[in-house]
């Protein structure tokens, strides 16, 4: 393993940072009024990594992974997937945010340099072979989105949001160190092979106990319940293009990274993560659907509902088999595009002042005041719901059909029950907007950027979207044929 | 026997110092005690080999966090006699305390002498490299094995630096109070401060 070879694999994050350094020189140079030129700048550089990686997705057949700095990192079908879906995420989200700030003057060239460093460590979190890489990767992507969660420092609840964020991610950082600190003692080693060569023969109790705090540690990075308790608050105070940007990205980024996790090193030790994955999921299903109810600020319940949708993407890792790792990769997928459109439009809500709308009371009537956005937001919370025609239907199903597959019919059966629940929310936000009387003056117009994440996402939701499964199928595949499975 | 007599010169004095930081009544000379026993106990590290944790207690402990402890204690406005109070009523909890850690003391030493623990597999990744000084074994596993890590962890910091900064500065606006335009107060001349008047005798200015 040369070193130019460590150094190409790991391209993306090399290419990012050092954008990332420049971009912070300028921003140091040019003030404040640089904000926007170097949000370009950012996005520009994630599309360059996005491009990398598709390049290496096509070059990487899953025997070509390439691992990098002996073992620390690797290469393969299933990261380069999942950061494609990473960066396209976050220059979604950095698309809609500069007109969000503008409205309180707060915006600041650090925000998307922040969001490019936090880029640079979800993308170690996909890759990460060895729990140190993982916990590096994850602190650099908490650290900075624990700023961005508080930037609007005038804002008390943007604060609160910030502090209450970071004093409970730091706790959950220090349960996953706990549980890893178990697992390399009784491993003797902290890279996943040899992690998985020791646990080959037995598995010891105290080993046992380490996954266990390991897998709490990161169902608290992916707001899985029991763990989900910081998610409504963090997202009602975080600023919306904030929010937008934790329910998307970095899910999938934690998301990829328990999947790792899980295949990798405790790969032959399914039996013992799999009850807790399990309970993990419908825990989440279920109050995830039960929680969103009784909401009337609309990022509450899109808090809710992404605490929801975590728990049918748990259920593809439940399953354990190709077919959920693939299933669940498709379905991170389509919650990614449902989740940004959703938080789009929620962006588009202001009222002719410019400040933005965030609760029940202000979308009634919306299909009268804003049509194209009314009926945008009704297909993205039907796909949501999982009604048939749309896109979102298809992820459900393929995680579903992966979970009969492995014998987990009651799995299934509870996780479709529960999905009725959803899909009262869903449709009560559907009736308020087209059934109730328009009470507010909003805003006619929306910039052309809005419109087209908006537009893109909801296409990919459309039942147009279904021209994509063969694809996204035969990607999802390649992806989840990267873990050696155990059976 | 030089190593011998150094080993006891600075064995007594870390332990001398270590007592005296304990003992000083005024906190300042505490943490002057303090920076004397890491002192010694860089000398300790050094005899038995361990250059590069010598050289560390004097950059870390003594140079960093020495400094830091000195401006905590000059900061604080600490009231001894307050401090002093509860010391009767606390003593017997005090005293309980430390026989337990007596107790664990003496069990631990006998615990080692019968025996060396099997606490896991001793076939992990740590076996010293052996012929080369420390520095160079650390330095190696570093900035060779872990070159990636060590890079990131870095621009963690540097995450972590740009986010204190952005999160507590504001941008005082011009006029406000504590604004300093450095480049105004440059141009300023004495002609523009001053006034030269002559006043006849007995009158007054106007200012």
């Amino acid at each position: 393993m040369s070193y130019a070879t460590s150094l190409y694999l790991t391209g993306a994050e090399i290419g990012l940072s050092l954008t990332g350094l420049v971009l912070l020189l300028a921003a140091a140079w040019g003030g404040q009024r640089s904000a926007r030129l170097i949000t370009i700048l950012t996005v520009a550089a994630l599309f360059g990594a996005v491009a990398f990686s598709v390049n290496l997705l096509g070059m990487a057949g899953n025997e070509a992974a390439g691992d990098a700095f002996g073992g620390l990192y690797r290469a393969d079908a299933f990261g380069s997937y999942a950061k494609i879906l990473i960066y396209l995420a976050s220059i979604a989200c950095l698309i809609v945010t500069p007109r969000y700030f503008a409205q309180q003057a707060a915006y600041r060239p650090e925000y998307p340099v922040l969001m490019l460093f936090n880029a640079v460590g979800m993308g170690m979190m996909v890759s990460a072979t060895d729990l140190m890489t993982l916990y590096i990767g994850l602190e650099m992507s908490s650290l900075s989105s624990y700023v961005l969660a508080s930037f609007l420092k005038q804002d008390i609840r943007s604060s609160e949001a910030g502090l209450k964020y970071f004093v409970l991610g730091a706790l959950a950082s220090g349960i996953l160190l706990y549980g890893m600190s178990l697992v390399y003692g009784f491993a003797g080693t902290t890279s996943y092979e040899g992690i998985r060569a020791a646990f080959a023969g037995q598995f010891p109790m105290g080993a046992l106990f380490g996954v266990v705090f390991m897998l709490a540690g990161l169902a608290f990075k992916v707001s899985a319940v029991p763990f989900h308790m910081w998610t409504p608050d963090v997202y009602e105070g975080a600023p919306t293009p904030a929010t937008a940007f934790f329910a998307s990205a970095p899910k999938v980024a934690a998301m990829s990274m328990l999947v790792r996790v899980a295949m990798d090193p405790f790969a032959g030790q399914s039996a013992s993560w799999q009850q807790i994955v399990i309970f993990a999921a419908l825990a989440s299903i279920v109050v995830g659907a039960l929680g969103a109810i009784g909401q009337q600020n609309l990022k509450r319940l899109l808090a809710y509902s992404s605490i929801n949708n975590v728990g049918f993407i748990l259920i593809g890792l439940a399953a354990a088999t190709p077919e959920g790792v693939a299933g669940l990769m498709i379905y991170l997928t389509i919650y990614v595009a449902m989740t940004l459109g959703s938080f789009v439009g929620l962006l588009m809500l202001r009222d002719p002042m410019g400040r933005p709308l965030e609760t029940f009371a202000d979308i009634s009537g919306l299909s009268t005041t804003r049509p194209v956005l009314a009926w945008c937001l009704l297909a993205l919370m039907f796909s949501l719901a999982g009604i048939p025609p749309l896109f979102g239907f298809w992820g459900k199903f393929v995680v579903f059909q992966a979970a009969v597959q492995a014998d987990m019919i009651a799995l299934a059966a509870i996780g479709i029950a529960a999905s009725v629940i959803g899909a009262f929310y869903y449709l009560k936000f559907i009736k308020v907007m087209f059934f109730d009387e328009a009470t507010r003056e909003v805003e006619k117009e929306s910039p052309v950027g809005h419109w087209a994440v908006l537009g893109i996402c909801t296409l990919i939701i459309s039942p147009l979207g279904f021209l994509l499964t063969k694809p996204l199928g035969e990607i999802a595949e390649r992806a989840a044929a990267s873990f050696a499975f155990a059976m | 026997m030089i190593q011998v007599f150094a080993f006891y010169l600075f064995a007594a004095l870390t332990v001398l110092s270590a007592v005296l930081v304990i003992t000083a009544r005024n906190p300042v000379h505490s943490v002057l005690w303090l920076i004397l026993a890491f002192f010694n106990a860089a000398g300790l590290m050094v005899l038995v080999g361990a250059e590069f944790i010598a050289a560390l207690l004097v950059i870390v402990y003594v140079g960093a966090v020495a400094v830091l402890f000195l401006f905590v204690v000059m900061m604080l406005n600490i009231d001894f006699a307050e401090l002093r109070t509860g010391f009767v009523k606390n003593f017997p909890l005090g005293i309980a305390i430390a026989l337990v850690l007596l107790a664990e003391l003496v069990l631990g030493i006998g615990a080692y002498q019968v025996g060396v623990m099997e606490l896991g597999s001793a076939s992990g990744t740590a076996a010293p490299i052996m012929g080369r000084s420390n520095v160079e074994n650390i330095g190696a596993v570093l900035y060779r094995d872990y070159l990636f890590l060590f890079e990131a962890a870095g621009l963690i910091l540097l995450v972590a630096m740009v986010g204190a900064i952005v999160l507590t500065h504001r941008q005082r606006p011009d006029g406000a109070r504590g604004h300093q335009d450095i480049g105004k107060q440059v141009r300023r001349r004495p002609e523009d401060a001053t006034v030269m008047t002559q006043p006849a005798v007995g009158e007054g200015i106007e200012l």
